[in-house]
């Protein structure tokens, strides 16, 4: 149950990532998106994730692409026309990303026994572990991320402001 | 050993490198630049599935708290990002990324 579970969402977010890489319009791979980052809040429920899980959902498949869509729809995107430069990534691109795959997959599978299995349910975090690490020893670095985040939202509106 | 019930860590990582490659890929082929935004946070979410397989193997919580900030930083990213590309698109009334090669109009 566990491995179908397993394999019905991660061929999902394979298949959701390659139409992310194959579609013309915008609007079309933000969608796609949506789909892997939902699949990957699945995958981190069978990890025993679970505060992570809703996070994912709501903060990346919500907010984040959200923000994209609405972005998309705002500037009117159309299809993107194949230039000069796509070629020359083509070129570049595919054979790159390809000997990084055969690489990585080659290290993880020849170490395969050495990484041992995942068993599900087999260490839930709770979420007042999760928040009692977050909140006493990593204090400092959690209020140090809410000045980031205020100075991100002044970022975004000075950016996006109207010059007159 | 691999009855139903055990799915083996590599392969979660195998799915996380699939997934980072494509987003490289990705960033490096497409041409619409709110596009190639959307292929870094695909290799963020690889990278995330990562630290929480490698967290639940190891029964630590601090890779699931580094997920945590990876998302704080994503958000901020995102929201500074798609600022940028309205201004640049203002400047420039395109959205492609071999026509925004310059530093001034």
């Amino acid at each position: 149950m566990y491995l179908v579970l397993f394999l019905i969402f991660g061929g999902l977010c394979v298949a959701g990532a390659l139409n992310l890489l194959f579609q013309r319009h915008p609007i079309n791979s933000a969608l796609s998106l949506i789909v892997v980052m939902s699949s990957l809040a699945v995958l981190y429920l069978l990890l025993g994730a679970e505060f992570l899980a809703a996070a994912q959902v709501i903060v990346y498949s919500g907010a984040i692409m959200v923000l994209f869509t609405f972005v998309i729809m705002l500037l009117n995107a159309g299809r993107e026309e194949r230039t000069h430069g796509s070629k020359a990534a083509y070129a570049v691109g595919i054979p790159g990303a390809a000997a990084l795959l055969g690489a990585l997959v080659y290290i993880f599978l020849s170490n395969g026994k050495l990484l041992g299995p995942t068993l599900l349910g087999a260490s839930w975090v709770v979420p007042t572990a999760f928040s009692a690490t977050l909140f006493r020893d990593l204090l400092l670095p959690f209020e140090v991320t809410s000045v980031l985040l205020l100075v991100a939202i002044l970022g975004a509106v000075a950016l996006a402001r109207k010059e007159h | 050993m691999f009855s139903g019930s055990v799915v083996p860590v590599s392969w979660y990582l195998v799915l996380s490198a699939i997934l980072f490659s494509i987003g490289v890929a990705a960033f490096l082929i497409k041409r619409n630049i709110i596009t190639v935004f959307m292929s870094i946070e695909l290799m963020l979410n690889a990278v995330n599935l990562a630290f929480i397989v490698f967290a639940h193997r190891w029964h630590q919580v601090s890779g699931q708290i580094f997920v945590l900030f990876v998302m704080v930083v994503a958000a901020a990213e995102a929201a500074v990002g798609l600022a940028i590309i309205i201004a640049v698109f203002r400047a420039r009334n395109t959205l492609n990324v071999d026509q925004v090669d310059l530093m001034k109009l």
